[in-house]
């Protein structure tokens, strides 16, 4: 087997058969599956249990407009004073009283619920939504106007957005999805290099500090070292990549069956509720399928994979050779900080403005962003869903793998140097002139 | 024969001349020492040889050849700074330096079961190389720089971090590797392993090769031509009264209150000593060279002090 080769299996059979690896390996997909899994649990455990509201209410307003839901039963007590009601809370009868002081129009309203346990935020949203609606109601009537009237007004408006080239191809597009998608793809990519590109340097680093450096390259060259490290870190990073998504799938699917086996009812309504929340809260559940193939239409899904993984590859890449040659230039990791700060200021600017191009994805600050190598990466994973003229993705590639090939002529340089070198104060100077040896 | 032959070989660093046409011709099967004080430039010498750093001008010849890439399989190399991964098992970490020379896994396992089992190391092979004490960490070092038999060894500061049993250990392995067919490069500051190993030597300082030639000879040239006697006397005052009619002669006192040591500076004691029998009973007679440590000072010093 070839020396680079050699070096690439070190490098990834010792960090995949690190505990910590497999530590993070699971508990990524965990971590997504609850953020998906938790909500639903939640809601069909709240179904089973229905919070019994006495009622107060001295106005007489709100007497009838209270209906029972799935999460509560509304118990009317007319008549009786909220003092013993709030005994029957404290005993249990209730779980909680809600008392309404005599109202008037103009004064604002001073209702009051008293509970021995926190009070759900949804009883909390449903009473004063009910109440609001009531008071509103009740002085529309007062100024003389119908609110059958005013509800025939409400008007919702779906407005459609049909994106058009040059040719009259017309497509409509899902905006929401498309920042959700942008913010998501940079992130990972942001993610991705910060933390590979620190196992990289770590790396040069660990054998700098063990002082095996002069060993192995009396045996290798520093370029096949440093190299033989970047890739082998990459595949690393590629291998939890594809076990998260491996696991993620076999998370999801397995929650799903076993929703459906246990749940064969609920699950329909609460994975609506889940849709609905992803797609628009205001379409119709029958209208649905159709607006996610819509959606699913809408986006380029192959145009966004494969430039997701030319720009994760080609970013982590120019990252990786830079955190190498840093790497080299320090004996321990505290002493890092001062020569990392010129490589996470980019990163940094990226992933800040990329709210900024999730907005104005066409701008020509976008535009200038996505094209310069540091930020490239980046800030033209959060344009691609938006869809990006091909010119400019091209180009934008051919930046950066540029980039990447004159940066690792540089770090080699430095490396090459820097690991040989001990319990020495370097300056910018110093490093610059070791461009120049032979 | 000329194994590595070092032709006017310069190296500069930004600030300073590590190297300034520097020439060493280094005779086939032999142990070469490579002298001299810190900063002198042996470091940067020894990594041209391994072909870490390149010379500025100058050509390093193997067996006659240019130093190039496949001579990597032919060297092993020791560095004065050492280590091994630290999380890495002690076998696994054998095997993958001795691929990364070139040898094959299998051939790599079975080398070093054998060197394993001469350094009695045999039951460590499962285990961190962090659990291990720093001479154990040396031995296993010692094992994988020897493990693809090279020609040409260079050892820096070989016997730093061992025990005196294990530093003998080590010395024999270095005999025996010599006797088998391999030439040598030794870089030290303990002169008395110089003295013990070394068949010739350079001494640098300051990029420039300043004292080159066999230990013997050196010896030899920097003789002063000492001779040191000791004598058991019955009467101080009459082993005095012989000394002071030489000029070349220094008196001292040993630990035993009946003996006293002359030393003379010349070649020819006879006389001396045909005095000193009538006198007292002659306890010892030497011939006294001067040691590589008084050399080595002597001639950095004289150096240092012309420039």
């Amino acid at each position: 087997m070839n020396k680079i080769g050699l070096i690439i299996k070190r490098e990834y059979l010792t960090r995949v058969r690190k505990r910590s690896f497999l530590i993070l390996t699971f508990l990524g997909p965990i971590l997504m599956a609850a953020i998906y899994i938790i909500p639903i649990m939640l809601a069909l455990n709240a179904s089973n249990e229905k919070m019994r509201v006495a009622v107060v209410d001295e106005s007489h307003w709100f007497e009838d407009r209270f209906n029972d839901t799935k999460e509560h039963v509304f118990i009317l007590m007319p008549g009786q004073p909220i003092d013993s009601v709030k005994e029957l809370v404290k005993n249990g009868v209730f779980d909680m009283a809600l008392y309404v002081p005599p109202t008037q129009l103009n004064i604002p309203s001073n209702a009051v619920v008293y509970s021995i346990r926190q009070v759900p935020m949804e009883v909390e949203t449903y009473i004063s939504g009910v109440m609001q609606k009531e008071i509103e109601d009740q002085k529309l009537m007062a100024k003389g106007v119908d609110p059958e009237i005013v509800s025939a007004v409400k008007t919702d408006v779906n407005l459609q957005i049909m994106r058009m080239d040059e040719k009259g191809n017309e497509k409509e597009t899902f905006t929401k999805v498309q920042f959700t998608l942008g913010i998501i793809l940079s992130m990972l990519i942001y993610m991705f290099i910060m933390v590979f590109g620190g196992q990289v340097m770590n790396g040069v680093i660990e054998e700098k500090t063990n002082r095996i450096i002069e060993v192995i390259i009396s045996s290798v060259k520093p370029f096949q070292l440093m190299m033989g490290k970047i890739i082998g870190v990459s595949l690393v990073a590629l291998t939890q990549f594809v076990l998260w998504i491996l696991l993620t799938g076999v998370l999801y699917v397995g929650f799903s069956a076993y929703i459906g086996l246990s749940h064969p009812t609920e699950i329909l309504s609460s994975g609506t509720v889940m849709t609905q929340e992803i797609t628009s809260n205001d379409i119709m559940s029958n209208e649905n399928v159709q607006s996610i193939v819509q959606i699913a239409q809408s986006i380029d899904f192959g145009t966004i994979i494969v430039c997701f993984l030319v720009f994760f590859i080609l970013g982590y890449l120019l990252y990786a050779t830079l955190y190498a040659a840093i790497g080299s230039l320090v004996d321990n990791n505290t002493d890092s900080q001062q020569f990392t700060l010129p490589i996470t200021v980019p990163l940094m600017v990226a992933i800040i403005s990329s709210f900024y191009i999730v907005n104005n994805p066409d701008s020509n600050l976008s535009v200038w962003l996505s094209m310069i190598p540091f930020t490239s990466p980046i800030s033209m994973m959060v344009r691609i869903p938006f869809g990006v003229p091909i010119w400019q993705i091209v180009l934008s590639v051919v930046l950066l793998a540029g980039t990447f090939v004159l940066m690792t002529w540089v770090a080699a340089k430095i490396y090459r140097t820097g690991i040989l070198m001990y319990g020495k104060k370097l300056t910018y100077k110093e490093i610059f002139k070791w461009l120049k040896y032979k | 024969m000329t194994k590595i032959s070092v032709n006017e070989v310069t190296k500069k660093y930004a600030d300073h001349l590590a190297l300034d046409r520097m020439c060493i011709d280094i005779p086939e099967h032999c142990i070469y020492g490579l002298l001299g004080p810190n900063g002198a430039g042996k470091t940067t010498l020894i990594r041209i040889l391994n072909q870490i750093t390149a010379p500025d001008s100058g050509q390093v010849l193997i067996g006659g050849e240019p130093l190039c890439q496949k001579h990597i399989a032919h060297i092993g190399y020791l560095p004065e700074e050492r280590g091994l991964y630290k999380k890495m098992k002690v076998g696994e970490q054998a095997i993958y330096l001795a691929e990364l020379k070139g040898i094959k896994k299998v051939e790599a396992q079975k080398r070093l079961k054998v060197w394993f089992d001469k350094f009695e190391i045999s039951g460590w092979w499962d285990k961190k190389v962090e659990e291990l004490s720093k001479g154990m960490q040396q031995k296993v070092q010692f094992i994988t720089t020897i493990i693809h038999e090279p020609d040409i060894l260079i050892f820096d500061e070989p016997f730093s971090g061992f025990d005196p049993i294990n530093a003998n250990l080590l010395k024999e392995a270095i005999l025996d590797l010599r006797d088998k067919g391999a030439t040598i490069l030794l870089s030290t500051h303990n002169m008395a392993s110089v003295e013990e190993l070394c068949d010739s030597i350079t001494l640098i300082n300051n990029g420039k090769s300043i004292l080159q030639g066999k230990v013997s000879d050196i010896k030899r040239q920097h003789d002063t031509h000492q001779r040191e006697i000791i004598v058991r006397y019955d009467d101080f005052a009459k082993v005095m009264a012989i000394a002071d009619t030489y000029n070349n002669i220094k008196v001292e006192h040993t630990d035993r209150p009946d003996e006293t040591k002359l030393t003379l500076f010349s070649e020819s004691p006879n006389e001396l000593l045909g005095q000193l029998l009538q006198v007292g009973q002659l306890v010892s007679f030497k011939e006294v060279l001067p040691s590589m440590n008084d050399i080595f000072i002597q001639e950095v010093q004289s150096k240092n002090q012309a420039s």
